[in-house]
């Protein structure tokens, strides 16, 4: 089913409403991410297929993926982050079919997506798995351990996005422990590794459709706070909630994107 | 016990939907293993946390997960990866530790492991196994895969005296009876007692436990043994993990809970990662107060007094 602008935009201002209704920050990293978390659900993401949310922080994103995909209603993303909820601060450990795992704690997603894609392969099945993570987690030591063994095993089955929005919990990615250029440091690595802007649906169509026989890994040039001006690359906005004005605002520059 | 794990899944390996990893451990012991099992046994190298997360993933796909490494790499390093990943979603991923307590002996402290099932047990869902006996591997291995629960296996050097014919194996099982106090170990230190309370007269000759499942709320203590506790015997409870978190304080909990009066509690433990000097499983054990002539001084003695 293909993604329309209709249905991101859609999607977005749900994910402010959301947000701004529970008084809830992380908005400006899952901003970052939910164009790819949409396509990637909507596209490609079949019944036999898996998708594992590695930054766990992102879990409002992948709440309104599965509300636009009908799979969580209104009613449901009214408890976010309430007492009594499925709809935690990170995605819960059972309750909702599509969340595999919960995450949160950053450096696990990328080891339990290797896994799954392992387990189907030895099972025989066809699936493919989607593994989204932050840029910050790859300074998680278990990250690079997954690394090594996705490449080893070469899980072909296996694709990993990064949302590298260059901006994490107390300063830059450059500033805080600087990887960059990202892809020079997997280089290394026996991978399929491609480099597209994480807010061109169509470049990213195109990494993801790209044939490899390798493990593939897609860093997606991001902008935290992506579609509302005030928040984008700005860090404040990896934690704070919204108030009523800046939530009128952003609704109108995601409609007029 | 390396041998007979082997052989139990070995065995056990004829299920296509087992799944056996290590962290790059098992040279000379498990080579059968992998031989047998091909594809399915997988060396996932000098990397716990990872291999921990992917058992998790490929528990949660359907397969039967085995996890293997020295006992502190085994819960230790990958703590959070047990936690959050396994645990929390309460997959049927068994942990397999080698070397329990002081086991690495003169390897020193990085390879022991005195504080494992303390704190994996304060996770939910886990269920701990402590086979005492080589001849105990087998049915543990039985037991562990059977639950559908989270576990941690901790393996050790089953020693037994000369004929001693080891019973079979029971999450609880009495070794020695007579009017002394009541002694629970966890582990296979119990066998270096067997012979001394053996030879203990009568009237002082501990009713001697071992307990090889925990949380004991999941492993509930035998009427028999309850019976002879409440009788306000002194208690004493042995092993080779430190104080906190360790059988001797759940046993205790579980006695207020209970309101089951004993007479004197006893427990000996593993005192310290490391001493002074280094030293063999049992030079360590004798610095903590666990080896068969320290428990003797108190098993003995109280019960003379008594």
């Amino acid at each position: 089913m293909i993604l329309t602008d209709k249905t991101l935009t859609a999607a977005r201002k749900r994910l402010l409403q959301m947000h701004f209704e529970s008084g809830v920050g992380h908005i400006g990293g899952n901003l970052s991410c939910l164009d790819a978390m949409m396509l990637t659900f909507h596209e490609y993401v079949g019944d036999e297929d898996r998708f594992i949310l590695s930054k766990g922080h992102a879990a409002g994103a992948l709440y309104i993926t599965l509300w636009s995909l009908g799979r969580l209603s209104n009613d449901t993303l009214k408890t976010f982050h309430k007492d009594n909820t499925l709809l935690a601060g990170h995605p819960p450990a059972s309750g909702i079919n599509d969340i595999l795992f919960a995450t949160g704690s950053l450096g696990h997603g990328l080891s339990l997506a290797a896994g799954t894609a392992l387990a189907l392969q030895l099972k025989g099945q066809s699936g493919n798995v989607y593994c989204l993570t932050s840029d910050g987690e790859w300074q998680e030591g278990s990250t690079w351990e997954a690394m090594i063994f996705a490449a080893h095993r070469r899980l072909s089955n296996l694709t990993i996005l990064v949302d590298h929005n260059n901006l994490q919990g107390f300063g830059s990615t450059h500033d805080v422990a600087s990887m960059s250029p990202l892809t020079e440091k997997l280089s290394g690595f026996d991978l399929d590794i491609q480099y597209v802007d994480g807010h061109d649906l169509s470049a990213i169509r195109t990494a993801i459709d790209k044939p490899s026989d390798k493990c593939r890994i897609i860093i997606l040039q991001t902008i935290k706070g992506h579609g509302v001006s005030f928040m984008e690359d700005r860090m404040e906005w990896h934690y704070l909630p919204l108030k009523e004005e800046q939530y009128k605002l952003a609704t109108q520059e995601i409609e007029a994107l | 016990m390396r041998q007979q794990l082997c052989d139990a899944l070995v065995s056990r390996s004829v299920n296509p939907d087992m799944v056996f990893l290590t962290g790059d451990l098992g040279f000379m012991a498990l080579e059968p293993l992998q031989q047998g099992m091909q594809a399915r046994f997988i060396n996932a190298g000098v990397a716990e946390q990872n291999m921990v997360s992917v058992a998790a993933a490929m528990a949660r796909e359907g397969l039967d997960l085995w996890v293997y490494s020295i006992a502190p790499f085994c819960y230790a390093r990958p703590f959070e990866q047990i936690r959050n990943d396994v645990a929390f979603h309460n997959l049927p991923v068994k942990l397999i530790g080698n070397g329990g307590g002081y086991g690495y002996g003169v390897m020193g402290p990085t390879h022991h492991a005195i504080e494992d099932y303390g704190i994996l047990l304060t996770l939910p869902n886990m269920r701990v196994f402590i086979p005492v006996f080589d001849e105990d591997v087998d049915a543990v291995i039985s037991h562990a895969g059977a639950a559908q629960n989270p576990s941690y296996l901790r393996l050790g050097r089953g020693e037994i005296p000369l004929g001693f014919e080891v019973p079979k194996y029971a999450p609880w099982r009495q070794l020695t009876a007579g009017g002394g106090m009541v002694v629970i170990v966890a582990g296979p230190v119990a066998g270096t007692y067997i012979d001394a309370f053996q030879s203990l007269p009568e009237e002082i000759r501990p009713n001697f436990w071992i307990v090889s499942e925990l949380p004991l709320e999941k492993n509930p203590l035998p009427l028999e043994l309850l019976k002879q506790m409440s009788a306000r015997q002194d208690l004493c409870v042995v092993e080779e993990h430190v104080r906190r978190g360790g059988l001797g304080s759940e046993l205790a909990l579980l006695l207020l809970e209970k309101k089951i009066e004993v007479g004197a509690f006893h427990h000996l433990y593993a005192r310290a990662h490391h001493y002074a000097t280094y030293g063999s499983q049992n030079f360590l054990r004798a610095q903590s107060g666990i080896d068969v002539k320290s428990v003797l001084a108190v098993v003995a003695q109280k019960s003379l007094e008594f």
